[in-house]
């Protein structure tokens, strides 16, 4: 009986220290390098106004875009906002928003006041969405093709230097 | 310099402490009773040189001696002497230090403490704990070293991360660490009280003043530690459920059902596997946290820099350590009768430990579950504040009645009592007396009010019964009636926050619900380690006709550089205002963030009154021995 007992604990501890091991060699470090290059995942994104799903494959209508992650309550998220209203102007390029974990009234407010360069405006007020993109904080923005290939992953604030370097690949 | 002598110093204490192992083990084989001079001096040398080694490493943090690489990385010289002291440490390599002094501390105590013990049981915790000692000064030496050199010497360090710059988190890590370190001492206890055969008595004297210590140090960690996310994260929030705080609070659940379960073993011999189970499983739930805190496997506000050799060697240690408990606890546990009457105090002392066990294994599914999921199945989730209380909230009925009504049972006696009482009479009319002058939150958080308000008016009750009645455990009514506070402050701060966030400029006035805000002023100015963009801000509150003036500060620190905003709070004793504004770039407009936190002051004060149980019971202890 006593045997017993022991091997069972024995598996169950042996299990549970396996799998912390495991996850000890599993690069948990938040890289954006690691995504880029790949296809993007096929995720369904409400719309932040309209009822329904946009399908984030239909961007291969398009011939780049630009997947932006914001919320009001985000400080930086405003900074980087004129470089998002400038790169609106590319008709070469769309803009996609993804609302991120915010309330919506407040983000109306946002774009009343800081203008709305987002040609499709979709929301994640769980922020349960956007991890599938890799996204834990904001803003973040992702470039992606025709192909649904990320070509381009900016963590943080969209500096002049990104912007300058968008609008060089989507020249192309 | 310091360098050279900070490692000679830590491997004479690794030395000191491998020769104790070897003259503890040596001394068990001699039959005399008194354990030998020679103990006592090394243990006394190995307290001397370890205390010198952090010592040292807080010296070269004081010189600013960038030497080390350590303190390079960690300090400034620009930085408040405070600051420096405590950079020592708000690291890796210096906590783990500190671990060790802690360890050796209680390691010293616990021999010099316990003269009269059983000869071979103090030998065989003091082996047990020199165990944990020399690993993690082998840990220190070989991969984690706080004293490892830099050449060529830099002129300047890189400072230390400006919101760890605060008086709470400074003393924050020592209190937590004398708790959950010092848990190492009982579980050292409880292995060599399975194999010297120690009878329960005997054990439960011996462990509860570590456990009362560990478990009142531990409550204040906590708390210093939320009282710092409060003031210095600027979200208005003081506990997030984050997995860093987690890894604080699973300790304290295994402390409390100790805390609780000794106190029976006192008297009957029916939990003695059980109290070395969880006193076995403390020590072990905080090596757990270190090792999910340290190896960077999770995601946290807390971070260590990540280093996978580090998670390593804590996982391999962790995994000899569960392993050779097992292995210890099967090969001597005693066998044990059960027969308990169901309502005597030690089965609600029982359900108490049911209670915590159950909080445990909530809070550490929480926190592993995303650890799991992404490791076997690569899917990535996050659990947070949404999950703790749907699970946890309705538990606390239970918990808070039978606190209420535990502890009014006789000891091994089954006699019903009346749970009618005039405490639970007058807790109905304070609780009607909420409930209209609420008339919101659900139906869970009013019936959490009238729980928490039961067990205040009740422990309130007991508390003039001490009066008469000399021999009532103080610390137990007091800790209670906190636990009931504190319980019932966080309900009511739940119910009654306020939160707007709003943009202004200078001269704006903003309106809302009963408040106005008004942006008067702003002003720049600079310290010697940061620049600072200063509001003035006036509250007006028009139901009270109060007003407030606030000053919320965004500092730019220059070593290293970095953004903070520092809330500006102005703590009433019923409610704070808490403001913060953040810039935004190239405009003059400012986001404004406004929280009105209720009873704010309750909530760290019932802390420190549970925690002030902890005290009292100790002082009990000591008085009757």
């Amino acid at each position: 009986m006593k045997k017993k007992y022991l091997v069972t604990i024995y598996s169950i501890a042996i299990f549970f220290f396996v799998v912390l091991y495991l996850s000890l060699n599993k690069n948990n470090i938040y890289t954006t390098q690691e995504n880029i290059g790949k296809k993007i995942s096929v995720i369904q994104l409400n719309y932040f106004d309209k009822p329904g799903e946009f399908n984030i494959q239909e961007i291969s209508n398009f011939n780049f875009t630009l997947l932006n992650f914001w919320a009001s309550w985000c400080g930086p998220c405003r900074k980087e906002h004129k470089h998002l209203v400038e790169l609106s102007r590319n008709s070469n390029l769309k803009i996609i928003g993804v609302n991120f974990k915010d309330d919506k009234k407040n983000a109306m407010e946002f774009l009343k006041e800081m203008g709305n360069p987002f040609f499709i405006l979709t929301k994640d007020p769980e922020g349960k969405k956007s991890v599938n993109f890799g996204i834990y904080g904001i803003p973040e923005t992702i470039l992606i093709n025709k192909d649904l290939k990320i070509l381009k992953k900016y963590v943080g604030p969209l500096s002049d230097k990104d912007v300058r370097e968008i609008q060089r690949i989507i020249k192309k | 310099m310091l360098s050279s002598f900070g490692i000679s110093v830590s491997t004479i204490s690794l030395l000191l402490s491998l020769s104790l192992l070897y003259l503890s083990y040596y001394d068990l084989k001699l039959s005399n009773n008194k354990i030998s001079k020679k103990i006592y001096k090394f243990a006394f040398s190995q307290i001397l040189f370890t205390f010198l080694s952090f010592i040292t490493l807080i010296i070269a943090y004081v010189i600013s001696d960038f030497s080390l690489i350590n303190v390079y990385e960690n300090s400034h010289t620009t930085k408040p002497l405070f600051y420096k002291i405590s950079g020592a440490w708000g690291n890796h390599e210096g906590s783990l230090l500190l671990w060790i002094n802690i360890l050796v501390l209680f390691s010293f105590l616990f021999l010099i403490l316990n003269k009269d013990k059983n000869k071979n049981f103090k030998l065989y915790t003091i082996i047990f704990q020199n165990l944990l000692i020399s690993t993690f000064l082998i840990f220190l030496l070989t991969n984690s070293n706080p004293f490892s050199l830099l050449y060529p010497i830099p002129t300047e360090g890189m400072g230390l991360n400006p919101i760890l710059q605060d008086p709470a988190l400074a003393i924050h890590p020592p209190l937590l660490y004398l708790g959950f370190v010092g848990s190492s001492i009982y579980f050292s206890i409880a292995l060599a009280a399975l194999i010297t055969k120690v009878d329960s008595k005997s054990l439960a004297l011996t462990i509860k003043p570590w456990v009362s210590v560990s478990w009142t140090f531990q409550t204040l960690g906590i708390l210093v530690g939320s009282i710092w996310a409060y003031y210095e994260l600027g979200w208005g929030g003081f506990w997030f459920w984050d997995p860093v705080e987690n890894s604080s609070l699973m300790p304290w659940f295994l402390m409390t059902a100790l805390l609780h379960s000794v106190l029976v073993l006192e008297r009957r011999i029916g939990l003695y596997s059980w109290v070395i189970i969880l006193s076995i499983l403390t020590f072990t739930m905080s090596v757990v946290g270190t090792f999910l805190v340290r190896s960077g496997i999770l995601n946290s506000v807390h971070t260590f820099a990540n280093d996978p050799s580090r998670g390593l060697f804590i996982l391999s240690f962790l995994a000899l350590m569960v392993f050779s408990s097992i292995f210890i606890f099967f090969k001597y546990a005693p066998a044990e009768n059960k027969n308990y009457k169901i309502f005597s105090k030690e089965s609600f002392i029982l359900i108490n430990n049911w209670f915590m066990v159950f909080f445990l294994a909530v809070v550490l599914i929480g926190t592993l579950y995303p650890v799991f999921l992404d490791t076997l199945t690569g899917q990535k989730i996050s659990v947070g504040p949404p999950y703790y209380n749907f699970i946890l909230a309705p538990f606390l009925l239970p918990l808070l009645f039978l606190m209420t009504s535990g502890p009014k049972h006789k000891w091994i006696s089954s006699n019903v009592i009346g749970i009618f009482n005039i405490a639970l009479f007058t807790s109905i009319i304070l609780f009607f007396v909420f409930f209209l002058s609420i008339k919101e939150g659900g139906l869970l958080l009013l019936l959490i009010l009238l729980f928490s308000t039961y067990l205040i008016t009740q422990t309130t009750f007991d508390f003039y019964e001490t009066f008469k009645n000399k021999n009532i455990n103080l610390s137990r009514i007091i800790s209670h009636f906190g636990f009931g506070l504190l319980i019932l402050s966080i309900s009511l701060n739940q119910i009654f926050s306020v939160e707007k966030s709003f943009n202004a400029r200078l001269g704006d006035e903003k309106n809302f619900l009963n408040y106005t805000i008004k942006f008067n002023n702003l002003e720049t100015f600079s310290k010697n380690n940061f620049k600072s963009v200063k509001g003035h801000f006036e509250i007006i509150d028009k139901k009270n006709i109060i007003s407030q003036k606030l000053t919320p500060e965004i500092r730019v620190y220059n070593q290293p550089e970095t953004i903070t905003y520092e809330a500006s709070i102005n703590t009433k004793l019923f409610s704070d205002t808490y403001l913060t504004m953040s810039n935004i770039s190239n405009t003059d407009i400012f986001n404004v963030k406004f929280q009105k936190k209720p009873f704010m002051n309750f909530i760290w004060f019932s802390v420190l009154l549970i925690s002030f149980g902890g005290i009292l019971q100790f002082l009990r202890l000591k008085k009757r021995v």
